[in-house]
């Protein structure tokens, strides 16, 4: 199966954050839990199903990825916009190591439910 | 401006506490996201990309110094210190904690605002002409009648699920500033043969996945009448339009399927019914809301031309504003400035709460204290004295909300796009930033003359792209952002919708097909033709020709 990681927005604050592998949400998508297997899968999506119950993440899905070398990618560019801040206010853009290539195409944007216009 | 009687402040106060304890429950987990969301929705609350986004409602655009503040103060302590002006007339925040809301709301009552029927299936924000009561051009201030209506269809028992969300525009000027006929109901102020004061209505205009343009339902409606008519087109729409397919569901696909015949012979039957009963609007109550928007005690006496020319003489930037930023006011010695809120290379209707401030400060300098947001998110002084304009355009140029280019091609419609928004398949601002830059020599800009670019970031169409004359619209196509561009939109009354010219342009050349168009037009205009009226001459086909030379060869 493809390497995927949760993610959802907090309740308190709809920042975006990720599953780690403490059982805990980062917002630092390098440090996501990384689901490789059925087994992986299943473990996390209790623990998001959890977070959902307690109010303490909203509506958390699950994403594809890439790994190298410790850094965790989404594949599609909805998700590094999600991951990394909007481009457009480079203050709130999250830096990271190799972010200058996060926002160049090469995936799609993902249809999650949304909240209309 | 229209103030608060103490039913109103009572049902603001009353909403956030009301709002205050769904938060609470909320965050205490008692209530899911899915039971949540709906009584975010109609408190103007989205879950955005990055963070909740908060919109909030600016009643048919108008707002008073102190409303200004307010929003500064909100962005700076609440936010990350800037807001965002829409293309309906509201204001919006990127990154409200959902435990600040009821605080936010609660300052924001403080000053008779709320974020109320500002998303969901609602009645939204009534659209109105930033120039109203003020402008040389129009019949009748058209305010009161819009505040009217924001009086009928707040919290309106009967209409709290809709199909779909729904939007009136209303308008006194033949020279239309609302993109009235792509609203589901367009109030247009006319007088019959008596000189008395009603209204043609046109009903299911719209944007989006199918955009159409409003068709007359009723030439000329007493104005006595407004509320049971709009009353008698809501409860069709509500009762007949479609809640099983989200694609369907706007007032602007009933009347296509049922025809403009039907739809009226409908409405007016429903109308006879209620035309009679409580929704009668007295003439007493007319002059009551009315009394809100009389006249602002504008000085009077002739305008000192001489010394305007003298200032324009010294001044080519000054006179260059003056001409493209300035417009006629019905008051001689008085003008009407526009605050472009389109820097070279900005973001299209963004503000920081320092700009803000300082806003509000020239407000009360210059303009009584008022501020007008257009949906073109520019903002606008609406009383100003000529012979304050250029102390007001230095203090403007300082601030960044004086480039000289309404109307021209700096001067975009953009959505916030897949930069902050959950339905855009594509980003919009860089587009426009980078359009910005392109054509960033401000005399080029004039000499290209008045035209309308619109951005949008998905079909949903914030950014108006069917109505531009040049429309971009993003669309994502395996994994990457394109742009499809459509040619000879016009949001006015002679209003028309955009043709695609072709397939979409990558993210790399989609600035230069914007090049090609507008080098294209100036190539073929005659003297005095806008883009529009050179499209309306020569069709799509030599911009096609440039923008899409090897199949154009191809073909031949």
């Amino acid at each position: 199966m493809a390497l995927q990681i949760f993610t959802g927005n907090r309740v308190a604050d709809g920042i975006v954050v990720y599953l780690d592998d403490a059982g805990g949400w980062t917002e630092t998508v390098s440090q996501s839990r990384l689901i490789a297997t059925s087994e992986d899968e299943a473990a996390a999506t209790e623990m998001a199903e959890k977070a959902s119950d307690d109010a303490v993440v909203a509506d958390p899905y699950l994403i594809d990825v890439t790994e190298d070398g410790g850094e965790i990618r989404p594949v599609r560019y909805r998700e590094r916009i999600r991951a990394y801040g909007p481009p457009v206010h480079p203050d709130y853009v999250k830096t990271t190591p190799s972010d200058a290539d996060h926002f160049t195409p090469g995936g799609g944007a993902s249809r999650q439910s949304s909240d209309g216009a | 401006m229209y103030r608060y009687d103490e039913l109103d402040q009572r049902i603001v106060d009353e909403r956030v506490e009301q709002f205050r304890d769904q938060v609470t429950r909320r965050m205490a987990g008692e209530i899911t996201e899915e039971e949540f969301k709906p009584l975010r929705l109609m408190n103007g609350l989205y879950l955005q990309l990055h963070a909740y986004m908060l919109r909030i409602a600016i009643p048919y655009g108008m707002l008073s110094s102190t409303q200004l503040r307010k929003l500064a103060h909100i962005a700076r302590t609440y936010d990350r210190g800037y807001g965002h002006f829409t293309t309906r007339q509201c204001i919006q925040f990127n990154w409200p904690k959902l435990e600040d809301t009821p605080d936010i709301l609660a300052e924001l009552a403080e000053v008779q605002m709320h974020a109320i029927q500002t998303s969901g299936n609602s009645f939204r924000n009534v659209t109105a002409d930033q120039y109203a009561g003020v402008s040389a051009d129009e019949l009748e201030d058209s305010r009161p009648y819009a505040e009217i209506i924001r009086q009928w269809g707040a919290l309106h028992p009967e209409f709290s699920y809709l199909p779909r969300k729904f939007k009136i525009a209303v308008t006194g000027s033949a020279n239309d500033r609302t993109a009235a006929k792509f609203h589901d109901i367009a109030v247009i102020l006319k007088k019959d043969d008596a000189g008395e004061t009603g209204f043609e209505i046109m009903i299911g205009g719209g944007q989006g996945r199918t955009p159409m343009i409003a068709q007359t339902v009723r030439e000329f409606l007493p104005r006595h009448d407004l509320l049971s008519y709009l009353e008698a087109i809501m409860r069709i729409y509500n009762l007949m339009g479609r809640r099983d397919n989200i694609f369907k569901a706007k007032l602007k696909i009933l009347v296509y399927k049922l025809g403009i015949d039907e739809m009226q012979k409908l409405v007016e039957e429903e109308w006879n019914q209620i035309k009679d009963g409580p929704l009668k609007l007295p003439q007493a109550e007319i002059d009551r809301v009315a009394a809100h928007f009389q006249p602002l005690p504008h000085e009077t006496g002739e305008s000192d031309a001489r010394a305007l020319d003298v200032a324009k003489f010294e001044s080519p930037a000054f006179a260059r504003w003056a001409r493209t930023n300035v417009a006629a006011h019905k008051q001689p010695g008085y003008a009407i400035v526009n605050l472009s809120l389109k820097p070279t290379g900005g973001v299209p209707g963004d503000a920081t709460a320092e700009q803000m401030d300082a806003v509000a400060d020239l407000a009360d300098e210059y303009s009584l204290g008022e501020i007008r947001v257009t949906h073109e998110q520019n903002l606008v002084f609406a009383h100003v004295r000529e012979s304050d304009l250029l102390p007001l355009w230095r203090a403007l140029d300082g601030l960044g909300f004086a480039t000289p280019n309404l109307n021209l091609i700096g001067d975009m419609i953009c959505c916030p796009g897949l930069d902050y928004c959950g339905l855009a398949n594509a980003r919009s601002i860089p587009v426009a930033q980078r359009i910005g830059k392109r054509f960033a020599d401000l005399d080029r800009q004039l000499d290209i003359g008045e035209l309308r670019l619109k951005i949008s970031g998905c079909i949903n169409a914030c950014g108006h792209h069917h109505v531009g004359h040049i429309g971009i619209l993003g669309v994502e196509r395996k994994g990457e952002e394109y742009y499809q561009i459509t040619l000879g939109g016009n949001p006015a009354m002679d209003a028309s919708i955009g043709d695609i010219v072709g397939p979409a342009f990558s993210s790399d050349d989609v600035v230069d097909a914007v090049e090609t168009v507008v080098t294209t037009y100036v190539e073929l205009r005659a003297d005095g033709e806008r883009f529009l009226d050179t499209y309306r001459r020569v069709g799509q086909e030599p911009f096609k020709q440039r923008l899409y030379p090897e199949k154009t060869d191809a073909a031949a």
